[in-house]
């Protein structure tokens, strides 16, 4: 099978190329790290104005980009340069920051949309308008789809990450638009608008009715009518949009960074998703194994190092060496050392269990970039730039 | 307090990737042990539960995996159907027109119903006593409260109709903490803990349901007490290593990294169970389950998980 020859430079020129991308993953494989690491160094390498878009509800980012305790919202800050140059790196573009607020997004969709005044008051103001935008959770999706052409369509950055949000499946995200489109048209939408467009019921929707009626009670579904047709008014505009946003993701400037750690759950999402990703054909341009044990472990060499240890830790000669060079205790270094030996299986286990996985999914990605396990989490710039770095490498482009 | 395996409904929840769908398999599994009739439920049909238990699919219709366990994977347009079969007394679904487009655009419009129809089915099943034990590889810790509170919420706006009765009786079995729990997985590392802590604070102030459990999963265990720990710092030392390298091989120095990097983990780990512990109520049981050392996944994963767990539960 065709590898990629050298997938730092392939993805740094992906970074180059690419005008957004799409980062998305099971939960818990460092979505948000990666995004920020990616934005990071490719506004300290590649250059230009470089935006990450993240919903990091925990605000760490903010942090880690040496934003102090400034909250991110809506707004783009910038990282300052001087922060670089304190993490050792010169920043040759600019790195902007934005988080997504879900809530005040939903208003300004209404806002957006209604066509005057007192149509928006009224959806403002309906309580089934703040039940659904506050329960509806395809409206997160959705949200972060129209923000990111937004910003696109504003062209203020060459590059935009967006980190997605935390979806049940990181799908729902991308076909938020396409369902938004769909429920916009829908004959469902149509039948329930039906008795406040003309008192005169179809035969069609007449058992419908008759079946909803006598589940959900008359006045429930008037309540959801009567929002509806408020909504529908703003049909022609959201369809529009949806449509448009839907478009930019199939886009050439577009690619899909699909993050995963080795681990049993998030490998097979990761698998999933790539299918997935292409059945719409939508630009898969890298798989990220972040959290990789680093590949010496499962040299045979090192296991036989490993048993080789467990032997010399009964030798005398080298633990009255070893207590002289340390000062410690003899019976505490042969403890450790039996430990250290002994456990060393544990860690092969782990790493050739992540191997098979990381077969498995380079048979099906083209392009994959590992990042090791760093021992502690990443807290500053200076470890987003490390994770860049193994991503992309150093150097100029 | 009810023992977490007497009760007949349990949610199993967490931050994604953390094992709630091994967790959930291992209760069933533990609970089979006990005795008990039991169904486990994945709610989100990502296959993960038909893997845990090695068989090759699972659907609406429960399956019978091993003696008395059962699996199913939730879908909620065949939830509807039996709904309206069962309570509407449709027989043929198909005369309300193409339903399973039609029910996609509900489903998707209007708050609540997708939840109400997957947690019906649950509450519906222990009300009819099919089972000793639901336990349900619920949503991640993003939606559950979505999905354990749609019943109230649908109350809430549904002011009468059948719909607004139903939830009744499906608020009495969530709400009381004899019958029904909530189970929250997580690992011992940053995003999930905080995750953790905001979930379990969250579900007791805005819901009446029970926290029954955390379970911290994949524990690293502990390599050296803390004396030791600075022995094995000596002992990465240049002078040291090259004293090891001389009777070990060269590669010793990959087998050290391979112990420091295990030893950090283990470490952070012991510090963001410490967090944890600060910031829940002291009496949700916290249970801790080992990592796994095993090159193997499915049944045996499952049975091993389910020793530890039964060791945590004394």
């Amino acid at each position: 099978m065709a590898r990629a020859s050298d997938p730092r430079r392939e993805l740094a020129e992906l970074l180059s190329a690419k005008e957004m991308i799409v980062v998305c993953g099971s939960g818990g494989t460092g979505k948000t790290t990666i995004a920020a690491a990616l934005g990071a160094q490719a506004a300290a390498v590649v250059g230009g104005r470089v935006l990450v878009l993240t919903v990091d509800p925990a605000r760490r980012l903010a942090t880690a980009l040496g934003l102090g305790t400034t909250s991110l919202g809506n707004t783009a800050v910038k990282v300052p340069s001087a922060a670089f140059e304190a993490a050792g790196l010169e920043c040759r573009g600019e790195l902007w920051v934005a988080m997504l607020d879900t809530k005040s997004g939903w208003d300004e969709l209404i806002r957006r949309h209604a066509p005057d005044a007192k149509l928006r008051d009224t959806v403002l103001a309906n309580p089934l308008y703040r039940n659904i935008t506050g329960r509806f959770v395809n409206s997160h999706d959705y949200l972060a789809m129209e923000q990111l052409y937004d910003l696109h369509a504003a062209g203020q950055y060459d590059l935009v990450v967006i980190d997605t949000p935390p979806s049940r499946n990181a799908l729902d995200l991308l076909d938020a638009p396409g369902r938004m489109r769909e429920f916009f048209g829908s004959r469902l939408l149509k039948w329930l608008t039906v008795p406040y467009r003309s008192r005169l019921f179809t035969i069609a929707s007449k058992p419908f009715y008759q079946v909803a009626d006598r589940i959900l009670g008359s006045r429930f579904l008037q309540d959801i009518a009567e929002f509806f047709v408020l909504f529908q008014t703003m049909e022609a505009g959201f369809v529009a949009r949806a449509k448009e946003v839907e478009r930019l993701l199939t886009d050439d400037g577009t690619a899909f960074i699909v993050v995963s750690t080795l681990e049993a759950a998030p490998a097979r999402e990761a698998r999933f998703l790539a299918d997935e990703l292409h059945q719409r054909r939508m630009p898969l341009g890298a798989l990220v194994l972040n959290r990789t044990l680093p590949a010496e472990v499962r040299q045979p060499a090192a296991s036989k190092s490993a048993t080789a240890l467990a032997d010399a830790a009964d030798q005398p000669a080298l633990l009255a060496d070893l207590a002289a060079t340390t000062g410690c205790d003899e019976a505490a270094i042969q403890h450790v050392l039996a430990e250290v030996a002994g456990r060393f299986r544990d860690v092969t286990v782990v790493a050739g269990r992540e191997a098979e996985r990381r077969r498995e999914l380079e048979a099906v990605v083209p392009l994959t970039a590992v990042v090791p396990t760093m021992p502690a989490d990443v807290h500053d710039l200076v470890g987003l730039l490390a994770i860049g770095q193994h991503l992309l490498g150093r150097g100029n482009r | 307090m009810t023992a977490l395996l007497d009760r007949q409904l349990l949610f199993v929840s967490g931050k994604g990737g953390t094992g709630k769908t091994s967790v959930s398999a291992a209760l069933a599994d533990l609970a089979v042990r006990q005795g008990k009739r039991t169904l486990v439920c994945e709610m989100d049909a990502k296959g993960a539960l038909a893997a845990a238990f090695e068989v090759r699919q699972l659907g609406f219709q429960p399956t019978e995996v091993q003696s008395g366990l059962w699996a199913m994977v939730m879908n909620t347009e065949d939830s509807l159907k039996e709904y309206l079969r069962l309570f509407v007394r449709i027989p043929l679904v198909g005369r309300i027109g193409p339903l399973a487009h039609t029910f996609d655009f509900v489903a998707d419009a209007a708050p609540g119903v997708k939840e109400i129809l997957g947690i019906g089915k649950l509450c519906y099943e222990v009300r009819e006593r099919h089972y000793d034990l639901v336990i349900v590889d619920a949503e991640a810790s993003g939606h559950i409260i979505a999905q354990i509170d749609a019943p109230r919420a649908i109350r809430e706006l549904v002011q009468v109709g059948m719909v607004r009765d139903q939830t009744d009786w499906m608020l009495e079995i969530l709400d009381d903490a004899t019958r029904t729990g909530l189970v929250v997985v997580t690992t011992p590392e940053e995003m999930p803990i905080t995750e953790t802590i905001e979930l379990v604070n969250k579900v007791q102030s805005t819901t009446d349901v029970d926290v029954a459990a955390i379970v911290a999963n994949r524990v690293l265990p502990q390599w050296f007490s803390a004396p030791d720990g600075e022995v094995f710092a000596a002992l990465m030392e240049p002078a040291a290593q090259a004293s090891l390298a001389a009777v070990a091989g060269p590669k010793v120095a990959t087998v050290f990294q391979a112990a420091a990097l295990a030893q950090a983990r283990r470490e952070g780990a012991v510090g963001y169970l410490d967090r944890l512990r600060d910031n829940v109520s002291p009496d949700v049981p916290l249970l801790l389950v080992p990592e796994l050392f095993t090159r193997s996944g499915g049944r045996r994963v499952v049975s091993l998980l389910a020793d530890a767990l039964h060791e945590e539960l004394g």
